[in-house]
């Protein structure tokens, strides 16, 4: 029989099987940052055990509260700091070079096809948009990923999604992810792999790719995953150039992912994407979906660009066309993240940044910020948020505050009106008549 | 072996996050410890006060997914610093489960139906659960009227909660 992508990766890594359906596998890498990582530091420094695997293979950001915040921040960062230096891993980020843990690392190249990843962030699900296995765990995971480089998980069962037809002008692939949360439930791809396939994969670029990932966990999935392709070799070019002849021949080599065609899934879904239309969230779970225009008008007194899922500038390049020469709507406040400094930098060469202040935006420098209510951005009780980020849980960006994920051009629109509203990108005509 | 059981508490609602079981804004907090006011603090389910509810229980009887969201392993921190290591539902989010076995706590399922008669039979009852690890039972009993439910574990879990998790075990095999 013929074998997933996960599939394969787990046979180049597997180190053994405890038990029937139980894999422990090789780690390529271990991704920390400075909230759920400072405990395992202590609690192996309390064991005896200060010891890491290989420095070369754990990267470290501080990303989550950034500057630190208060004394209890400015601890956490320092434990990890500390760390860092003492077992000389030199790919640490400190404030100033850091960003937000799943747009940075992809950025430094430091995933590849085929490679093996975990880190303390449910997220980390987005790097497998390099066609790698990356899975969000718990600190104990990560503790022992430190010491020993291995993770245990269950075989991996493989979900598999075609994603069909042709996105409309304005549909992003947010959208698309939404449709399939709402499609599968909020625990319908539970201990599988999200395969993600199909020509509007094919088409999508690096960036596209993940935020499609960096979703799969809201509806459970251990890891999303995309076939490696010439998007993605290109992508990693500057970082592998010195490894292989040519972006052909890195192909060639990352072919050794491309699941059979023969390959066993648990189940295979045609999700045909030409009627979507842009979609945002209702309620405290991410899979109560609906159309923009169906919430239309609901006022929202804050608006976050940013974050693991939306913060790129792809993202922000979106977000600046639509706002581009116009003033925000003066019962809202609107808060861009740039996920990176390379992506910050990027936006100000572009004149995005001035566009942003311009339309009276608070520019805030790189960090998961308002996501999950740890640092800027925290919202009042009652208020409501119009957000690209990844989770509307109930108090997720600050107790009693309510938050509807969208896409960035729905973000901007929905900041130019003051109440939620489609994109000028989009024509509600143009879906209509189809 | 760790000895599982004691008062119940019943938590009536599918896809309990871990930010409604740890608010995001304590992950500051590097000592355990601190979590233990904050459990359950952003739950919403109606009738449920976290105040008055969690004190004296050790075992949560819920329904499915729980655990869905951040995989914060300062979810089960925050249950165990209140005395709760077993976690009794129908399904679980795979990292909250791992996270529990990894710390040699238990998170076990049990048939929809069985979940639903358990609420319909004990919820709103004060009901211990006692738990027998050699034949995989739990007992439900309230009222001077109790029942007996078989539970599977693999044989992986089990090692992970003889060994005290995750870190103890992999300290040992690898």
């Amino acid at each position: 029989m013929g074998k997933t992508i996960a599939q394969k990766i787990f046979d180049d890594h597997r180190i053994n099987s405890p038990d029937s359906d139980i894999q422990v596998i090789r780690l390529d890498a271990v991704f920390c940052h400075e909230i759920t990582t400072p405990p395992a530091i202590v609690d192996l420094e309390r064991r005896g055990k200060d010891r890491v695997f290989d420095p070369s293979r754990i990267k470290v950001v501080i990303d989550h509260v950034s500057p630190a915040k208060d004394a209890k921040t400015a601890v956490q960062g320092k434990i990890l700091r500390d760390w860092a230096r003492r077992h000389q891993i030199t790919d640490f980020f400190d404030i100033g070079q850091n960003g937000v843990c799943h747009a940075l690392f992809p950025e430094k190249g430091f995933v590849r096809p085929g490679y093996t990843i975990i880190m303390g962030d449910s997220h980390t699900c987005t790097h497998g948009a390099f066609g790698a296995f990356a899975a969000g765990v718990g600190t104990t995971d990560i503790e022992v990923g430190i010491l020993k480089g291995v993770c245990a998980f269950k075989t991996p069962e493989t979900l598999r999604i075609n994603i069909t037809g042709h996105l409309a002008d304005g549909v992003f692939a947010k959208d698309v992810i939404l449709s399939i949360i709402q499609r599968l439930g909020v625990s319908g791809a539970t201990h599988k792999v999200i395969e993600f396939g199909g020509p509007v994969v094919a088409a999508m670029d690096m960036e596209s790719r993940m935020t499609l990932c960096n979703m799969a966990i809201e509806a459970g999935g251990t890891c999303g995953i995309c076939a490696p392709d010439r998007v993605t070799a290109d992508y990693l070019w500057p970082f592998i150039k010195d490894a292989y002849a040519s972006v052909e021949a890195a192909m060639a080599d990352f072919s050794r992912y491309l699941p059979d065609a023969d390959a066993t899934y648990t189940d295979i879904l045609e999700h045909d994407v030409s009627s979507l239309s842009p979609l945002t969230t209702f309620g405290y779970k991410p899979d109560q979906v609906c159309p923009v225009h169906e919430m239309a008008g609901t006022p929202v007194d804050q608006v976050y660009i940013g974050s693991c899922t939306n913060g790129r500038i792809s993202d922000l390049r979106i977000a600046a066309s639509i706002l581009a020469g116009r003033r925000i709507h003066p019962s809202v406040r609107a808060i861009v993240s740039p996920a990176t400094p390379e992506i910050y930098k990027k936006a100000l060469a572009e004149g995005l940044i001035q566009i942003f202040m311009d339309a009276g935006v608070c520019v805030t420098n790189p960090t998961c910020g308002a996501c999950l209510g740890m640092s800027n951005g925290v919202l009042a009780e009652g208020e409501v948020c119009a957000s690209t980020t990844n989770r509307n849980f109930n108090g997720r960006m600050g107790k009693g505050g309510m938050v509807h994920l969208m896409s960035p051009a729905t973000a901007a629109a929905t900041a130019l009106s003051g109440s939620i509203a489609n994109s000028p990108l989009f024509s509600e005509k143009g879906t209509s008549e189809k | 072996m760790k000895s599982f059981g004691g008062e119940v508490l019943f938590l009536d609602r599918s896809d309990i996050n871990t930010d409604e079981i740890l608010p995001a804004r304590y992950l500051t907090e590097i000592s355990r410890e601190a979590l233990g006011p904050n459990l359950l603090e952003d739950l919403k389910l109606e009738g449920f006060d976290p105040k008055a509810d969690i004190s004296g229980k050790a075992v949560i009887v819920t329904r499915a997914n729980f655990g869905c969201g951040s995989s914060r392993e300062h979810a089960p921190w925050a249950l165990e610093v209140n005395g709760i290591d077993l976690v009794v539902g129908e399904s679980f989010a795979r990292i909250f489960r791992q996270n529990m076995y990894n710390c040699g706590m238990m998170a076990v399922e049990l048939p929809a139906q069985t979940i639903d008669h358990l609420f319909l039979r004990f919820a709103g009852k004060k009901t211990t659960a006692s738990v027998d690890m050699e034949k995989h039972t739990i007992v439900f009993s309230a009222d001077g009227a109790s029942e007996t439910v078989s539970f599977s574990i693999s044989g992986f879990d089990r090692e992970l909660v003889a060994a005290g998790g995750w870190l103890e075990y992999a300290d040992a095999h690898y």
